[in-house]
C-alpha cells in the first residue's frame, strides 16, 4: 500500500472518531445543562474543553457560542464539522482505495453538516444534529466493515481509530479525575457528574450491567480504563490498536517494526495488567498523562516506519 | 453562417421551443419527423410526462452528486466542486456512421504515430517538404529530448480523445486531435452507469453497444508497454493531485483498472529506477499512465518550478526501465497549425485518402492565408495553437471591434501562433431544459487506444453547449455532457 495512502486512510479514521467525540460530549453537556445552575454549568464547559485539549478558549462567551464553536465553527479545526471536513479532504485523496459505498456514505455525512448551521438548529432541535452525526459515523463503520476488504487499509483505518479513542478517553478521564473527588459520598450534582462521564463514552448501560447502577468513581475508573470488553475502555482501544498494528507488520513484512511491536506491547501490557487500587496510589494524573504521551510514541514511530522512512532505510531493508 | 432562425417549430407539447434551422438536426429529419434510429426516443417521449422526465433528471443528480462525480472550478472560493451538468436525452449514433468514425480515427492515429516517430528519428516527411520543418521544430511541444530515442513499440501516442463534430451536411469532421492527456472518459462511463439505471427499458429496445470494457481495455494497453523483461509489471497511474480538476477521473480510472493512483511525492528515482513508496518499502514501477503534462513531469529535465513531478523520472525514461503512456513531446501533433497538415500526414505514410476530413484551416504563417483572415476577421474563429479548453479564441461573428482588434495585432505579431477556421454551424441535438425538449449545439469526443492494436469503445463523450445558441461546449466555459449510444445495427 503506498505509505501516502496509509497515511490518508489513518487520518481519515482519526478525523471521525474526533468528530463523533466533540459530538457526543457536546450532547451531553447540552442535556446536563438543562437540570443545572448556571455555575455549574459554566464549570462543566470549561471542564468540556479542557478534555477536547482547549480548542477555544472558554473566557465570557455563553452556552450558545460554545456550541457553536464545538460543532460549526470552521475556525476551530476540532470542531464537529472541521473533523467532517478533513476526513472527507483525506477520503478524496484515496478515494480508489475505500469502497463506492463508504465514499458515499462520508460524502452524505458531509453534505448534511454543510447544509444545517446553528441558528436553525439552536432552536429547534440542537441535539437532532448531534445525533445525525454520530448516526452517520456509526454507519460509517459498518458500511466499513461489511465492504472493505479487512486488509492493509482496513487495519490502518482502525489502527487511527483506536489510538484517537484511546487517548481522548484518557483525556477525558484526566479531567473528570482532577476536579471531582475519589470519595465515596457523592453528592447529587456530583451523581449528576459520574453520570454525565459515563454518558460520554456511551458507557452507563454497560456499566450497570457490570457494577449494576451504583455509581462509585474507582469503579468508573476501572470500567473506563482496564474494561476489556466494552469498545470505548482506554483497554480495548489499546488492544484493538496493538492488533491493527501486528496485522499491518505482518502484511507488509517489515524488518524494521520491532520498536513500534514494542511500544504497543506496552501500552497493551500498562492497561491489560494495571490494578486500579495501584494505579489510584499511584497517582491517576501521572497514569493517564502516560497513556497519552505513549499514544503519541506510537504515532510518532509509526509514522516514520511506515510513512515518511529515508529512502536508504528502506533500500537496505 | 447561417442565421439561428425558428423556421420551424412544433405543435407537440414537449416540443414547442425545439428549434430546426440550418444545422444539422441529429434526432429530425423535419419538423416532427425523427429519424429512424430516434424513433424509440421519439416515442418514448411523447408517452412521457414532463412530470416524470424531471423526477428522473433530479434522481440523476442526486445518483452524481452523492457518488462524489464532479469537477473543480478554478478560482472560486466556495463549492469549489461541481457535478458536471448533465443532460438526460441520450445521443444516439447509428452503426454505419459509427464504422466509418472507427475506420477514421484508427487511420488517423496510425498515421500520426507514424509522423511522431518520424520526427523524433530521420524526419523523413521534413526532408521531403512535406511538413515544414520549421512549423515542427518551433512548436512549442517539441521536445528535442526525445531525438533519436527509441519508444517501448513504437508507440507514441496511447491513449487519444479527438474532437469530432459535425457539418450541417450530416458529415463528420475531425475538429481537434487531444494527444497529450485527453480527459472526459470517466464521463462517458459514468453517464452510461446512471443512464441505465434511469431508463432501461429505452436502453434496452434501442440496442446499444457496451462501453464497460474500456478499463480492461487500457489497462492491456498499457501493459503492453512494460519494459520486455517484466512479466507482472506494476502500472501507475499519475495524477497532479486533488486539486486538479480531472481528479475524479484519475481515482475511477485507477479504480476501475485495479492500479495505485499516485503522486509525484510518491515517487523516487534510484539509479534510473523508479520506485513507489509503500507501506512495505519502496516497490518498481514499470509503467506509468500520467496525467500531468510534460512540462511538470520532471523538474531536472522540464520545468524546474514543478512540484508535481518526479526528479529523475525523465532519464529513467530514456534508460529504458520504466514507459511511460502518452510518450513524452506528443504534444506537437495536435499542434493546431500542424492539424492542417494531418491529411497530407496520412497521405504521405499510409497512402491513402483521409477518411474523415479536416475543418478547413487558414495557416497565419501564409502570406496570403493571413492577409484573407485579418480583412475578415469577423467571419472567423482564430485560435491560439497550443491552447486547449476553449481558452485565447476569438469567435469572430460574436466579437467585438476591439477584441477583433487585439487579435489582429497578436496574429501580426505573432503568426505562428494562431490558425483561423471558418465559423460551423455544429449539429444539434435534443436536450431537455426546463420541463422541455429543445435543441442545442453538440460535439463527439471518442476515445482511442493504442496497444498491441488498436481499440475504440464504442461511444464517446456527447458535449453540449447549454446555452441556447452557443457554439462552446468546453466544460470549463458552461457545457455539458450526455450519454452516446452507438447501434448494434
Amino acid at each position: 500500500m503506498l505509505s501516502r495512502v496509509a497515511d490518508s486512510l489513518y487520518w481519515l479514521s482519526r478525523y471521525l472518531e474526533r468528530a463523533e467525540h466533540t459530538a457526543r460530549l457536546t450532547d451531553v453537556h447540552l442535556n446536563l445543562m438543562l437540570d443545572q445552575s448556571p455555575d455549574s454549568a459554566r464549570r462543566r464547559w470549561r471542564r468540556v474543553l479542557a478534555a477536547l485539549r482547549d480548542p477555544v478558549s472558554a473566557s465570557s462567551k455563553d452556552a450558545y457560542e460554545l456550541a457553536q464553536l464545538l460543532t460549526f465553527d470552521l475556525g476551530n479545526e476540532s470542531s464537529v464539522v472541521s473533523c467532517i471536513v478533513s476526513a472527507r479532504e483525506n477520503a478524496r485523496q484515496v478515494r480508489e482505495q475505500i469502497s463506492s459505498e463508504m465514499w458515499e456514505q462520508l460524502n452524505r455525512l458531509f453534505h448534511e453538516v454543510k447544509r444545517t448551521d446553528i441558528d436553525n438548529l439552536w432552536d429547534t432541535e440542537p441535539l437532532e444534529f448531534l445525533r445525525a452525526v454520530k448516526e452517520g459515523v456509526h454507519l460509517f463503520h459498518g458500511i466499513t466493515d461489511s465492504t472493505m476488504s479487512h486488509g492493509e487499509g482496513w487495519q490502518f483505518l482502525q489502527f487511527g481509530r483506536s489510538i484517537e479513542r484511546a487517548s481522548n478517553v484518557a483525556a477525558l478521564l484526566d479531567v473528570h479525575f482532577q476536579q471531582l473527588p475519589l470519595s465515596e459520598d457523592a453528592d447529587a450534582t456530583d451523581h449528576a457528574e459520574w453520570i454525565g462521564l459515563l454518558r460520554s463514552c456511551t458507557a452507563l448501560e454497560a456499566y450497570c450491567r457490570v457494577y449494576t447502577a451504583d455509581l462509585r468513581p474507582e469503579r468508573i475508573a476501572e470500567f473506563l480504563l482496564l474494561n476489556a470488553d466494552f469498545p470505548f475502555s482506554v483497554r480495548f482501544a489499546a488492544d484493538r490498536l496493538r492488533e491493527a498494528l501486528e496485522a499491518i507488520h505482518i502484511s507488509t513484512q517489515s524488518r524494521r517494526a520491532d520498536h513500534v511491536s514494542r511500544l504497543a506491547g506496552r501500552l497493551g501490557a500498562l492497561l491489560g495488567y494495571g490494578q486500579i487500587d495501584e494505579i489510584i496510589a499511584g497517582g491517576m494524573h501521572q497514569y493517564l498523562d502516560n497513556i497519552q504521551r505513549q499514544c503519541a510514541q506510537i504515532n510518532h514511530s509509526a509514522y516514520l516506519l511506515y510513512v515518511t522512512y529515508p529512502i536508504e532505510a528502506a533500500l537496505e531493508a | 453562417m447561417a442565421m439561428l432562425s425558428a423556421d420551424a417549430r412544433f405543435d407537440i407539447p414537449l416540443f414547442t421551443k425545439y428549434e430546426i434551422d440550418a444545422a444539422f438536426d441529429e434526432m429530425f429529419e423535419a419538423a416532427g419527423r425523427p429519424r429512424e434510429h430516434y424513433r424509440p426516443l421519439f416515442d418514448a417521449l411523447l408517452e412521457m410526462a414532463p412530470e416524470e422526465l424531471r423526477r428522473k433528471k433530479q434522481t440523476a443528480d442526486l445518483s452524481f452528486l452523492h457518488q462524489g462525480i464532479t469537477f473543480t472550478v478554478y478560482g472560486r472560493d466556495e463549492g469549489t466542486e461541481r457535478i458536471f451538468p448533465y443532460d438526460l436525452l441520450p445521443r444516439i449514433v447509428t452503426a454505419a456512421e459509427w464504422s466509418r468514425i472507427e475506420q477514421g480515427l484508427t487511420q488517423r492515429i496510425v498515421a500520426l504515430n507514424h509522423f511522431l516517430k518520424d520526427i523524433y528519428h530521420d524526419g523523413r516527411i521534413l526532408n521531403d517538404g512535406i511538413v515544414p520543418r520549421e512549423m515542427v521544430y518551433s512548436c512549442r511541444h517539441f521536445r528535442r529530448q526525445m531525438r533519436g530515442f527509441q519508444v517501448p513499440r513504437d508507440i507514441y501516442v496511447s491513449v487519444v480523445g479527438t474532437d469530432l463534430i459535425r457539418l450541417p451536411s450530416g458529415e463528420y469532421v475531425v475538429l481537434e486531435d487531444n494527444l497529450r492527456v485527453p480527459s472526459g472518459v470517466s464521463y462517458m462511463l459514468t453517464n452510461r452507469r446512471v443512464m441505465k439505471r434511469i431508463l432501461p427499458a429505452l436502453f434496452q429496445k434501442c440496442g446499444v453497444r457496451p462501453i464497460d470494457h474500456y478499463g480492461q481495455a487500457l489497462l492491456s494497453t498499457l501493459r503492453a508497454l512494460a519494459p520486455n523483461a517484466r512479466n507482472e509489471p506494476t502500472i501507475v497511474l499519475l495524477t497532479p493531485g486533488v486539486f486538479n480538476s480531472a481528479y475524479f477521473e484519475h481515482t475511477y480510472l485507477a479504480r476501475q483498472m485495479g492500479v495505485e493512483l499516485v503522486e509525484g511525492r510518491d515517487l523516487v528515482v534510484h539509479d534510473n529506477f523508479v520506485y513507489m513508496r509503500t507501506t512495505a518499502g519502496l516497490r518498481r514501477v514499470d509503467v506509468i499512465y500520467r496525467r500531468i503534462d510534460d512540462d511538470f513531469i520532471d523538474p531536472l529535465a522540464f520545468r524546474a518550478d514543478s512540484i508535481l513531478g518526479v526528479p529523475g523520472l525523465f532519464n529513467a525514461y530514456r534508460a529504458g526501465n520504466v514507459a511511460m503512456a502518452n510518450a513524452v513531446g506528443t504534444g506537437v501533433a495536435d499542434d493546431k497549425a500542424l492539424y492542417a497538415y494531418v491529411p497530407k500526414i496520412i497521405r504521405y505514410y499510409l497512402g491513402e485518402d483521409p477518411i474523415l476530413n479536416n475543418v478547413e484551416t487558414f495557416l497565419m504563417t501564409d502570406d496570403a492565408q493571413r492577409q484573407h483572415v485579418v480583412d475578415h476577421l469577423d467571419r472567423y474563429v482564430v485560435k491560439a495553437v497550443g491552447e486547449s479548453g476553449g481558452y485565447g479564441m476569438l469567435i469572430g461573428p460574436h466579437s467585438s471591434f476591439a477584441q477583433r482588434e487585439e487579435f489582429r495585432r497578436r496574429i501580426l505579431d505573432n503568426p505562428r501562433n494562431y490558425i483561423a477556421q471558418p465559423t460551423i454551424l455544429l449539429s444539434r441535438a435534443p436536450c431537455f431544459v426546463d420541463g422541455g425538449v429543445e435543441s442545442r449545439h453538440v460535439d463527439l469526443r471518442p476515445y482511442i487506444l493504442c496497444g498491441e492494436r488498436v481499440t475504440i469503445v464504442p461511444g464517446g463523450l456527447t458535449r453540449v453547449a447549454l446555452q441556447r445558441g452557443s457554439l462552446v461546449v468546453n466544460s470549463s466555459q458552461g457545457g455539458g455532457s450526455k450519454d452516446t449510444w452507438v447501434l448494434h445495427e
